[in-house]
């Protein structure tokens, strides 16, 4: 049995700086409780290094009796994440400095960074529920964090939605292993295509309800524009980036790895989740008035797209490059758009926002990268991301879900122009106060998400085959 | 060679933006200007050196994204290198004009600048991919001139239309791209290996679907009847210099794609399809013709003969794919006819939408009742679109005429009674320009409340170098072709014989 640890470095650092943070914390004043956000970043990058070195040297392998798989999508998704948690970091340092629970802010990100990161290589039903706890629980924590009205109702919505849902995942589990007598993938891959229909079809879709929150999709994105809202800004952009990438990855592997063979027609099931996800995040983000309202009815509509990879993951080999590289640029885009609606706290609604390329003509010039990015406007990222998903939904014979989304992403221009317009316009321009820089790391933050959302674009060709690689079973 | 033409305007405009401190906003606009003289320059030198009959030329092909297909691959033939040269002469003819610009003029010079690289790189790309990020980026570019420059808040309802109508047309474009994608084996995006392998063929409906598609996206850029709403307001909107960009470089991006990807990637679908295209062709010439003669708005006028103008390239471009009844002298006379309107059109409504930007200056309106007897005050004036208006609405002696007889001759011998039609759309055109013409600048001088105090001021010499220029081009094509002829004949039979394989 391989019960090789080196194998879970990124894993194990970010733990590990959480417990030594917490400790930390304990004894640091205030003023030097810095040095834990130090210590989390340092995690990162310990992270990408040892994810870096698993690559180049082809390491994959399925670790403690193969519930957890060290694979490409694992290795692909630990860059996302990892990469993105750093992001998240130093665009909170402004938000957090000199809070009287500044350490616990920290160590609660890289807890449930961590349980992100476990559900990417989750390769069995108990993990992937461990994992979703493990994600889930800190950022209910988060969500609240500034002990405000607005804050406490989105933690507690979130945290009932995630309750529910997370209750359902693991009833699920009960019914796969009543079904396919396993919880492990493998095992699951061969029992299934015998076990009774209804049984395996409502369980899964009683996990897919749990993962369905995770990523914010419809029907369970009710928490999503409120913690959007209510939590603080890099909260907002935690919660609509990573657990994203782990519910997406965990449940591409889920229906690639358990069900390829089964009789259940789950490809239908996520070509309509994605459909209505789409539709639906697109629809409500229309007249929004605010900033990060919008933002979180965008996210949603995003899950939509990124939904169409799952649809058609065992029908071309094109869903896994396009997925993982979807992701990848979504995290960044996404990042830097609510890295500046971070370095603009006093700005929340769209009208403040007027007239902002003559005041902070930097940050304008992200927020315009990121939002065309978010339409899918070429040379950004998410274009090549969107191009490589709805090749892969058509090759899938998915036609009229790609269609649908070519609309949605017409539908979309019509919200995230409203937003950019009125950037440039010289009659009465939005209150100084509201445009005020917060400070330079939140700003900073926004250049370098906006210029890796557009790297991705142009060098997408030396990052796409990172996605190429077979699932371990 | 062909790269460092195309990236030379975006590298001007990076640099301009990053450079530290404020220049004198006339330093801008001579950067502006000697940028684009230097693209004229190289442009030239590249057109000694092409042979026309050496198909693709300064082929460069380097990998991009082989894992999704895509390659940066750019070329010139006949077809493109006439486009790219129309573009040079156009920016540096907008930037000759736009040397009194004074409003915010740094980001005015950065998005042409950017625009020019756009739209270059659209006519060398040889990848759909490369052709699309191209396309989307002119789109990207002419929004923010619009609603940026434009007249008042009107300009950004414009804009949006424009935009979204443009945007939506790009994604139904990427949409048949993606179909040809799929269809190649092994995939690609590059449109030299699809030429040649033509994977479509034989596809029945499939094949159909991805023509509608491409054909969808490059009906709404160019603008064909019934997806041309959002030109006209557009164009009333844009500033002068933006306008003539749009219409002589934006809309070219249309036409050129049937030419350049639907005819030789979709030759069946073509054929078969031929004659819808040619319904559209002529529905366009004749509609927009008829819409034209009802505007009482000078701009807006001209934005409608656009879509007449462009009426004519479809209907050459759908003829050159009906086989029956024709011979391939008369399809190729077609196609070759298609491109000099192209290049026509381009340089003439220029020319015309600078022209109604002086009016506009002037008088603050393009309301053709506003105005009358401008040439007692503006004898340049009244003689520079008395002109432009008569080598716009075909006279012998300037290239339109040139073209649009080629284009009826090549489109005669199948679609007699399409060409018949479309020959009408000539008579509508004469009718409204002289009309148009009658009222502002003969009869009893009378100008627009605004203007009594300063009077109506004569063509300037930057806006009169730029608008003869562009005419003396449309003059010197109609009187002596050849040089032009020679380029596009061989690339036009090549598209003929790819379409009649």
């Amino acid at each position: 049995m391989n019960e090789n640890l080196a194998a879970l470095i990124p894993e194990l650092a970010l733990l590990g700086a959480a417990v030594i943070g917490l400790l930390a914390g304990s004894w640091l004043p205030r003023r030097r409780q810095w040095i834990v956000a130090v210590l989390a970043a340092a995690a990162c990058t310990a992270g990408l290094a040892a994810t870096s070195i698993t690559m180049a040297t082809g390491r994959e392998q399925t670790v403690f009796s193969n519930a957890f798989a060290v694979d490409t999508a694992t290795n692909a998704g630990r860059l996302t994440v990892l990469g993105a948690l750093l992001l998240v970091i130093t665009m909170s340092v402004e938000t957090v400095q000199g809070h009287k629970r500044e350490t616990e802010y920290w160590v609660l990100l890289l807890l449930t960074g961590a349980g992100t990161l476990a559900l990417l290589g989750a390769n069995d039903l108990l993990m992937l529920f461990a994992a979703y706890l493990l994600a889930s629980i800190p950022a209910y924590a988060l969500a609240a964090f500034t002990k405000d009205n607005s804050g406490t109702e989105a933690a507690l919505k979130y945290y009932l939605m995630g309750a529910l849902l997370g209750t359902t995942m693991l009833a699920g589990a009960a019914l796969f292993y009543g079904a396919g007598h396993s919880t492990l993938y493998r095992e699951l891959r061969h029992a299934l295509p015998d076990a009774p229909y209804g049984l395996v079809a409502v369980a899964l879709v009683a996990v897919l309800a749990g993962l369905l929150f995770k990523a914010g999709a419809v029907p369970a994105h009710f928490w999503v524009p409120d913690v959007t809202d209510g939590a603080p800004a890099p909260v907002a952009a935690y919660v609509t980036t990573l657990p994203k990438i782990g519910a997406l990855i965990a449940g591409y592997r889920l229906l690639h790895q358990a069900l390829p063979d089964s009789d259940v027609n789950w490809p239908l099931l996520l070509a309509v989740l994605a459909a209505v996800t789409m539709t639906l995040g697109n629809l409500a983000a229309f007249f929004q008035t605010s900033a990060r309202r919008l933002l979180a009815y965008s996210t949603i509509s995003q899950v939509g797209y990124l939904l169409m990879a799952l649809a058609v993951a065992t029908r071309t080999d094109l869903a896994q490059q396009s997925l993982l590289f979807y992701l990848a640029a979504y995290a960044a885009t996404n990042l830097g758009a609510f890295a500046v609606v971070t370095a603009l706290p006093a700005a929340r609604h769209l009208k403040d926002y007027r007239g902002l390329a003559h005041r902070q003509p930097g940050l304008a010039a992200v927020l315009v990268v990121c939002l065309l990015g978010l339409v899918g406007t070429p040379p950004t990222g998410i274009f090549l991301g969107k191009l490589e998903i709805f090749s892969a939904t058509i090759d899938g014979g998915y036609t009229w879900l790609a269609v649908l989304a070519v609309a949605n992403t017409v539908a979309s221009l019509f919200y995230y122009l409203r937003w950019l317009a009125p950037l440039f316009t010289h009659a009465n321009p939005g209150p100084a106060p509201a445009q005020a820089v917060f400070g330079c790391w939140a700003a900073a933050t926004a250049c370098t998400a906006g210029v890796i959302a557009l790297a991705l674009g142009l060098a997408g060709g030396a990052v796409l085959p990172y996605g190429m690689g077979n699932l371990l079973p | 060679m062909l790269s460092v033409v195309t990236f030379l305007p975006l590298l001007v405009c990076v640099a301009l933006m990053l450079l530290p401190g404020r220049f004198p906003e006339r330093a801008y606009l001579w950067v502006w200007i000697t940028t684009a003289a230097v693209e004229l320059a190289l442009i030239t030198a590249l057109w000694a050196g092409f042979d026309s009959q050496g198909g693709m030329q300064y082929e460069q092909r380097v990998r991009w994204i082989p894992g999704a297909g895509v390659s940066y691959h750019v070329g010139i033939d006949g077809l493109s290198l006439p486009l790219v040269a129309l573009t040079c002469v156009l920016f540096l003819a907008v930037a000759v004009y736009s040397l009194r610009e004074s409003s915010r003029v740094r980001p005015y010079v950065c998005l042409f600048l950017f625009l020019q690289t756009a739209s270059l790189g659209l006519f060398i790309a040889l990848d759909l991919i490369l052709f699309f990020v191209f396309f989307d980026l002119s789109i990207v570019g002419m929004f923010f001139v619009i609603a940026g420059w434009g007249h008042g808040e009107r300009a950004r309802a414009a804009a949006l239309k424009f935009f979204l109508y443009t945007f939506i047309g790009s994604l139904a474009l990427l949409l048949g791209f993606i179909g040809l994608y799929l269809a190649a084996d092994p995939h690609t995006f590059d449109i030299v290996d699809l030429t040649r392998t033509n994977p479509l063929a034989g596809h029945g409906v499939y094949a159909s679907l991805v023509l509608l598609a491409i054909g969808v996206g490059m009906a709404v850029k160019t603008p064909a009847v019934p997806f041309h709403t959002w030109l006209p307001p557009a164009h009333t909107e844009a500033p002068a210099a933006g306008s003539a960009i749009l219409a002589a470089v934006l809309l070219k991006m249309g036409t050129y794609g049937f030419v350049r990807i639907a005819m030789p990637l979709l030759p069946g679908s073509w054929r078969h399809y031929a004659l819808a295209i040619v319904i559209v062709g002529v529905v366009s010439v004749v509609y927009g013709a008829l819409v034209a003669l009802a505007q009482t708005d000078f701009k807006r006028m001209i934005a409608y003969t656009s879509v007449n103008h462009m009426g004519y390239i479809i209907l050459a471009v759908g003829a050159a794919g009906a086989l029956a009844g024709t011979d391939a002298q008369a399809r190729s006379l077609a196609v070759t006819g298609a491109v000099t309107q192209m290049v026509s059109h381009g340089l003439i409504t220029g020319a015309l939408f600078l022209l109604a930007g002086v009016l506009y200056d002037r008088g603050q309106t393009y309301e053709i009742d506003a105005y009358s007897g401008l040439a007692a005050h503006a004898p340049r004036f009244a003689a520079v679109t008395g002109i432009a208006a008569f080598a716009s609405l075909g006279i012998p002696g300037f290239s339109g005429f040139i073209a649009e007889f080629q284009i009826f001759t090549g489109s005669l011998a199948s679609q007699a009674i399409a060409t018949a039609i479309a020959v009408t759309g000539i008579l509508i055109t004469a009718a409204l320009f002289l009309r148009a013409l009658r009222a502002m600048l003969l009869g009893a001088p009378r100008l627009p409340p605004s203007v009594h105090t300063t009077g109506f001021g004569d063509l300037k010499g930057r806006e009169a170098v730029s608008s003869i220029a562009l005419l003396a081009l449309a003059l010197v094509i109609g009187i002596a072709p050849r040089w032009l002829l020679d380029v596009i004949e061989p690339a036009s039979r090549t598209v003929t014989d790819l379409v009649a394989r």
